[in-house]
């Protein structure tokens, strides 16, 4: 596997990271907490977010841990409902929304682009402070004694019954939106605005294209939620009655509020990494992504079907049956462009001349795990089957499929496959190959029990369930642990690499897009000079004749 | 096998005794759900074996170490069309097949019996029409159509009965109705699915489907003493909803006989057919619910009946046949404002208590 790589490095004994890069060029924590530079707050952005995914990594370790027995036993259940509510509300609002887009969306696009930076440097800025603002009040709210509204806080449960911190947990959501709007929007401004000379709409990296989607549901999506979590807390704290039947609210126009916002939610998590998936694939192939068009076109179609299936979460809520029709169908029509991009993917690989290294190997689990997770979603969308199956593991293992088997294998793949551009160096390959490995077989003995336990019924947030559904759900608790080792492991080999890390060169995977084909780590303004793209996305052939040339030039 | 821990060894017996991989289909639309499921599962199947097949058959035939150089290729429009056109394909079966069933399981037939179920935090209730009223079970007959009419008291809760392959949510302040019809007789898990506060993992209980002979039997032993149409007669009649909708010629409110069911022409010049859900509003809700010529001054009785209350108060208007009932509730009504201690039967707090307290010998028929 490993005798062919397509990794060059620079000779090692002579090779130094450039001495002006957008790491050295300022020191002292100023320079940081100021910095206008998309690649530095990208990196607080990596190591906020890492953070906060081991905060909900931990608490999922609890939660399984609760699990291994069918008793509530280990805690009580008011805990465990505030563990599985701050697990949820803490990976997806802290870590899935802003992970690819907010971290090596923000450090790649104005590169892949050909631009010195985002459009707007100072908003970027502002929006990874109103992330740490956000992430402070959740982190207050679980040290305050947590909420136990689940991460959906459903309606008239969180606004009358209950007594946990729901305002200062809706309250955090509601920050954390503006920022993920603010990271959308200058995501939207830039790839409209700052494309360097040459660079058309379809000469665009597909990494752009499905960050491009993304953000637009982000800007059209979450004001919506921020609405909505305005509407409860105002419900709890003044009794306005929106939501209360007793005031001729209606409980149920929450769950359209919300869904509206947090179905297309999933399409913000997902877009972004199936960008990544597509500039991996590529690369560790050697070839054009198959039916570049094609792939461009089912991101924005995704983002357009995704506003308009919401109530696919309510079929059994008494919404009305012809309704249910509707939103079924449109739900099987955005299933659709989900295939379309697997296809494209594995016909990528036809013809190639591929390489397995790690970024290429999570992109396999990814593609592995998604088509699972995307099946199953049908059987959700289905509206006789999802009478069954919702609101079962069937869904929560259906979520983590997309979700961890998805968008986490994508957001690791991105990471190693950017980190020597990040970092100038090179993360190990051989533990790096091992710990995406591990990270797939721990993850699908974690999930995949759930599937059938969520046939055989046993709901989803029961901190006791009956004896016959143990022996699944420890399975399940078994395979979290070995999950748990395969996240462990990057954080160390990565921190080890920044220092013996092998020097890693302007191009080690002798990728085509822009962001390689200037120094690692890049200079604070990113090129020497603006780029002139004179070739289309992932041109192998323009990137021979230029390697020739360079050594005529330099022989 | 003495080497193995006796945890271990005990845990594997457990499990092997114990290990569910499928759930029992014990109602008549289980089979035809899990057709549709399996259908599924096979579509996933050959769907995953295809990506993973294209994946290792192209690793492996393209990797590097055979295949030194690529060979550059646009795209083909005719295999693009294929995944588009075959998965699209596909779906609509599912949604199509989907739909049947989907409309099958929220579509009861006109000859279902009726049962009647709350959820609160953290128990379910049901009430039987012949009076007998259990908590955290359900007990339910082979071979005849069961419709559920459910409502929560508090937050949302969803009944779900995974054997039967039905589940429904249970919605403040608006009725939901699901049905099945058991085939095999035997004890079943009954959850609640959404999550609903602190003890949402106690609110489960158990279906307990029996032949219809056992079940007669039961319903005879189970019984309450009078029915759910007679406690609803009995709340009609604290209430002094009779005050008003007493079938006299001069009477304030509508005549009820033979209200269930019928086409009511309101004052606001929509047509509505009477059915429970309409009943419920018109009760709790009356100014937005005013029948045609008569004036609105109906109070709201928003907070003052259970849930119970009023489902027992539908009961009894929909077995509503004759002029007769409500003659004697005007008799009746008398007895309780002077004989006890509780005189203000006609507060609020009183009426609650009605709706929820079913003190033996109150009564009379």
């Amino acid at each position: 596997m490993s005798a062919a790589t397509i990794v060059s490095l620079p000779d090692q004994a002579t090779a130094r990271i450039p001495k002006m890069n957008f790491l050295s060029k300022e020191n002292g924590l100023l320079s940081w907490l100021l910095t206008g530079d998309h690649k530095r707050i990208a990196t607080l952005y990596l190591i906020s977010i890492t953070f906060f995914f081991f905060i909900g990594g931990a608490l999922a370790g609890l939660i399984r841990l609760e699990l291994l027995t069918p008793q509530s036993d280990l805690m009580a259940a008011d805990t465990y409902n505030k563990v599985f509510s701050m697990h949820g509300l803490i990976m997806v609002f802290f870590f899935l929304v802003p992970s690819v887009p907010a971290t090596i969306g923000n450090f790649v696009i104005p590169m892949m682009v050909g631009a010195k930076d985002l459009a707007l440097p100072k908003i970027n800025l502002l929006s990874w402070y109103l992330y740490i603002v956000a992430g402070g009040m959740m982190l207050y709210t679980m040290a305050t004694g947590g909420v136990d509204t689940g991460w959906t806080f459903t309606t008239p449960l969180s606004t009358h019954y209950l007594n946990s911190n729901v305002i200062s947990a809706g309250l955090a959501v509601f920050v954390a939106g503006f920022s993920s709007i603010f990271t959308g929007l200058n995501f939207i401004v830039t790839i409209h605005k700052m494309r360097c000379p040459g660079m058309t709409w379809f000469r665009l990296p597909l990494f752009v294209w499905s960050n491009y989607a993304a953000s637009i549901l982000m800007v059209l999506g979450t004001p919506v939620l921020a609405i909505t979590l305005v509407l409860v807390v105002l419900e709890r704290t003044v009794h306005i009655g929106v939501f209360d039947p007793a005031m001729g609210g209606d409980p149920l126009l929450f769950q359209h509020l919300f869904w509206f916002y947090s179905h297309p939610a999933v399409y913000i998590m997902i877009l972004p990494g199936m960008g990544v998936i597509s500039e991996v694939v590529s690369t560790f192939s050697r070839k054009r992504v198959f039916g570049y068009t094609a792939v461009a076109f089912s991101s924005v179609a995704i983002a357009v079907f995704g506003f308009f299936v919401w109530a696919h979460h309510m079929f059994i809520m008494g919404i009305s049956n012809y309704a249910a029709l509707v939103f079924s169908l449109l739900t099987m029509l955005v299933a659709v462009p989900s295939a379309i991009k697997i296809f494209n993917w594995a016909f990528t690989l036809y013809n190639g001349s591929i390489t397995f290294e790690t970024p290429m190997l999570y992109a396999f689990g990814f593609m592995g795990l998604f088509t699972i997770g995307g099946m199953t979603g049908v059987f959700l969308g289905a509206t006789g089957t999802d009478i069954h199956l919702t609101e079962t593991y069937f869904i929560v293992a259906h979520f983590h499929f997309v979700m961890v088997g998805g968008m986490l294998m994508a957001f690791l793949s991105g990471v190693h496959f950017w980190w020597p551009k990040w970092t100038g160096r090179m993360y190990p390959e051989k533990i790096s190959q091992l710990a995406a490995l591990i990270t797939f077989i721990g993850f699908n003995f974690t999930f995949f029990p759930q599937f059938i336990l969520g046939t055989l019924g046993m709901p989803r947030r029961y901190a006791a369930y009956p004896p016959e559904f143990q022996a699944l759900n420890v399975f399940s608790s078994a395979g979290a642990t070995i999950l748990g080792v395969g996240y462990l492991l990057p954080i160390l080999y990565l921190t080890w690499s920044l220092k013996y890390g092998e020097i890693a060169g302007e191009n080690p995977w002798q990728a085509t897009g822009l962001e390689w084909q200037t120094q690692s780590p890049p200079l604070t303004e990113n090129f020497p000079e603006i780029p002139i793209m004179d070739h289309e996305a992932y041109d192998y052939e323009w990137l021979a004749r230029q390697q020739q040339k360079e050594v005529a030039s330099v022989g | 096998m003495s080497h193995i821990s006796p945890v271990l060894w005990q845990f594997l017996v457990k499990w092997l005794t114990n290990f569910a991989l499928f759930p029992p289909e014990a109602s008549k639309i289980a089979p035809q759900a899990d057709a549709l499921y399996f259908f599924m599962v096979l579509v996933s199947l050959v769907g995953l074996t295809i990506v993973v097949l294209l994946i290792v058959g192209f690793s492996i035939l393209y990797s590097k170490k055979r295949h030194p150089e690529a060979v550059q290729i646009e795209g083909s429009t005719l295999l693009e069309a294929t995944w588009t056109i075959i998965p699209l394909g596909l779906f609509l079966i599912m949604f199509v097949w989907g739909a049947l069933l989907y409309f099958r399981i929220y579509t009861p037939p006109a000859n279902a019996m009726n049962i009647y179920v709350v959820g609160k935090q953290w128990m379910w209730k049901a009430e039987h029409p012949g009076g007998q009223h259990e908590i955290d079970s359900l007990h339910v007959p082979t071979g005849r159509a069961v419709q559920l009419t459910i409502i929560s008291q508090d937050v949302f809760h969803s009944f779900s009965i995974p054997a039967f392959r039905v589940k429904r949510e249970a919605i403040p302040g608006r009725y939901t109705t699901v049905w099945f019809e058991a085939t095999t007789p035997g004890t079943y898990h009954l959850f609640c699915t959404q999550y609903c506060g602190t003890n949402h993992s106690q609110m489960i209980g158990d279906v307990v489907v029996m032949t219809p002979d056992d079940f007669r039997k039961w319903l005879q032993g189970s019984t309450s003493g009078h029915s759910l149409a007679q406690d609803g007669e009995r709340l009609f009649a604290s209430l002094s909803c009779n005050a008003c909708h007493n079938t006299r010629p001069d009477a304030r409110g509508p005549n009820l006989v033979g209200v269930y069911g019928s086409h009511l022409a309101l004052a606001n010049g929509q047509t509505v057919t009477v059915d429970d859900a309409y009943l419920r509003q018109a009760i709790l809700n009356p100014s937005q619910n005013i029948t045609q010529g008569y004036a609105p001054i109906m109070p709201t009785y928003q907070g003052q009946i259970s849930e119970e209350g009023v489902f027992a108060l539908v009961e009894y208007l929909k077995n509503l046949d004759s002029d007769y009932r409500i003659q004697q509730t005007l008799n009746t009504t008398v007895l309780p404002a002077d004989s006890e201690g509780k005189a203000g039967g006609q507060t609020p707090a009183a009426a609650k208590a009605g709706g929820q307290g079913r003190g033996p010998g109150e009564v009379q028929q």
